[in-house]
């Protein structure tokens, strides 16, 4: 357990020992940001409007704001996680680290959980600074917290099976454009199966669409917290930490 | 202390290293000799568990390197050809992270990462971020890394490339002082080093051992090699070889004059060292003794002759 620790804490220390921290941060901070004031605003003219026109329909935070921020941050993952989990395994293998990963009495699952971990971290953080606009709406309005907890675990959640995703593909080369940009891919895809929901019904779309990263996120955003969705973003986690196992192991024998 | 046999390691078309057998003693400083891509590195990875071998063991301090791969990895400390350190991290933070992954107690961690720096005169350098120093720094941290836990085998890929004449003699001498407590393994293939560190050496080519042993078994000849000279200066070569021919097991003696003083050569039969036989019989004649050695090839003339041989010859 001390090993995971280490390689995660080091994994973070990176993070913000290269630009790579404060680029996403600032990027995310910045589009997290206008995201909320552009739904801000549609509510505040919305709710202005309903004023006007006499009529009083329900106007609700959580639905209308909450909701679609949410929805945003799990496309914006798409961006980000690429760049979270490109250095993973690619940089350690380009400069020759791995060796040193690799000859050290360290198991396996130890290096890639505690890379995994990091990234995690990495990420926790990126989230937790879209907090910081969230603080307004309790200010000024009376959101119900429960719904965004558990939304906010959906894209923790999410974030994590595509981070496991990303890692694996890091780890299949030592370059970290290519890492990033078939990370960037397969997350798409895994996305854009969501489509399929609207196509003939048959086996292999109802897989495609139940395999989809988007569809999953969206009880969470609801507020809905479903054993199955966290499964599946378990399983997805895991076979990415598996693959990323199976991976390390070819490195070795492959040289 | 390193023991390994038949150790092969293949890959798809070609035989990198090819059934390596070699023994290291406790305490010894080991030279892997051999020309650039000739398979050392394959071979100290394979002793390092970084990769498997395809065929054949290995075992340090009694570990096997594919059985009990966490058991060998906390006896040994590697260096690679290239250091492997994070250019964005401080030289006192890395270290501190390799002694925790190596498995220094986390009471022990700073002390034991500053005395490496110490050892390796990097300490100096502690709060620079690695990717600032120069190389030779560089492959001092990287020596610093190889020693944090005190590891009973040390296995050091060309641990000089790259050094100025300066940083080559203070990295011999670092790697000379830890001899003796730690078993060394050392590849190169810049002859010099090898005269200057190595008690034995193992000469590596084509992925084949061609030699090995203790430096003066390879490189000694049978015979002696003397100079003297005559204080009446009036003797001839057959005066001056006849008193050695008479010795038991003798084969031939020349002598020739090089300007001032005689050199004698004796050619032996066997191996055994006769040199103080010869030493009397000088002293007998009265003449001045000025050089005894055993007859050597040089290291260089050794190398080259191994590896520039045919394969054929090399299985032999």
């Amino acid at each position: 357990m001390r090993n995971v620790l280490t390689i995660a804490r080091k994994e973070l220390n990176a993070y913000f020992q290269s630009p790579i921290a404060y680029v996403l941060i600032g990027a995310y901070a910045a589009m997290f940001g206008y995201f909320f004031w552009s739904l801000v605003y549609f509510f505040v003219r919305a709710s202005m409007q309903a004023q006007m026109t006499g009529r009083t329909m329900p106007m609700n935070l959580n639905e209308l704001v909450i909701r679609n921020l949410l929805g945003n941050c799990g496309v914006l993952c798409l961006f980000m996680i690429p760049m979270l989990t490109m250095r993973l395994f690619a940089e350690e293998k380009s400069r020759g680290t791995m060796e040193l990963l690799l000859t050290s009495p360290l198991k396996d699952w130890e290096i890639l959980l505690g890379k995994w971990a990091g990234a995690v971290g990495m990420y926790a953080s990126l989230l937790a600074f879209s907090g910081l606009n969230l603080i307004f709406l309790f200010a000024y309005g009376k959101p119900d917290w429960k719904p965004l907890a558990v939304g906010y675990v959906g894209l923790l959640l999410q974030g994590a099976a595509m981070l496991a995703l990303g890692m694996f593909l890091s780890s299949v080369t030592q370059n970290q454009i290519a890492a990033a940009f078939s990370t960037f891919v397969l997350l798409l895809m895994l996305w854009v199966f969501e489509w399929m929901s609207n196509m003939d019904q048959n086996v292999v779309t109802e897989v495609l669409t139940y395999v989809s990263l988007l569809r999953h996120n969206e009880s969470f955003i609801k507020g809905v917290l479903d054993l199955k969705d966290v499964l599946y973003y378990a399983s997805v986690s895991f076979l990415g930490l598996f693959l990323t196992a199976r991976s390390l192991e070819s490195l070795r024998y492959r040289g | 202390m390193i023991q390994v046999d038949g150790l092969t390691k293949r890959y798809a078309h070609t035989v990198a290293v090819d059934h390596v057998s070699f023994s290291v003693e406790k305490g010894q400083i080991v030279g892997f000799l051999g020309p650039n891509g000739a398979g050392k590195t394959t071979t100290m990875r394979m002793l390092t568990c970084f990769m498997p071998p395809s065929e054949g063991t290995a075992s340090i301090a009694g570990f096997d390197v594919v059985k009990q791969p966490l058991e060998v990895k906390k006896r040994i400390g590697y260096l690679p050809e290239t250091p492997p350190v994070y250019p964005d991290m401080e030289v006192g933070e890395y270290l501190q992270f390799v002694a925790r992954i190596k498995g220094v107690p986390e009471k022990e961690v700073l002390q034991r990462s500053q005395e490496a720096a110490a050892k390796c005169f990097v300490k100096d350098v502690w709060s620079k971020l690695i990717g600032k120093l120069s190389k030779g720094y560089r492959q001092r941290v990287g020596l610093a890394q190889a020693i944090i836990h005190n590891p009973e085998v040390l296995i050091l890929d060309e641990p000089t490339s790259g050094f100025d004449p300066k940083q080559i003699l203070e990295t011999r001498d670092l790697i000379k002082s830890l001899a003796g407590a730690h078993t060394i393994v050392l590849s190169t293939h810049i002859l010099q080093e090898v005269k200057a560190m190595c008690e034995s050496l193992v000469i590596i080519n084509k992925g084949k051992i061609a030699t090995s042993g203790t430096m003066e078994d390879l490189t000694r000849r049978n015979g002696a090699v003397m100079e003297v000279s005559v204080p009446d200066g009036a003797l001839t070569a057959e005066d001056l070889s006849a008193p050695f021919s008479s010795i038991e097991g003798v084969n031939g003696v020349t002598a020739n004059n090089d300007g001032g003083l005689w050199r004698i050569d004796v050619d032996t039969v066997t191996s055994a060292d006769l040199r103080p036989k010869l030493a009397q019989v000088v002293l007998a004649q009265g003449w001045n003794l000025y050089r005894l050695d055993s007859a050597a090839v040089s290291l260089d003339e050794l190398f080259l002759s191994l590896t520039t041989l045919g394969a054929e010859e090399v299985k032999q």
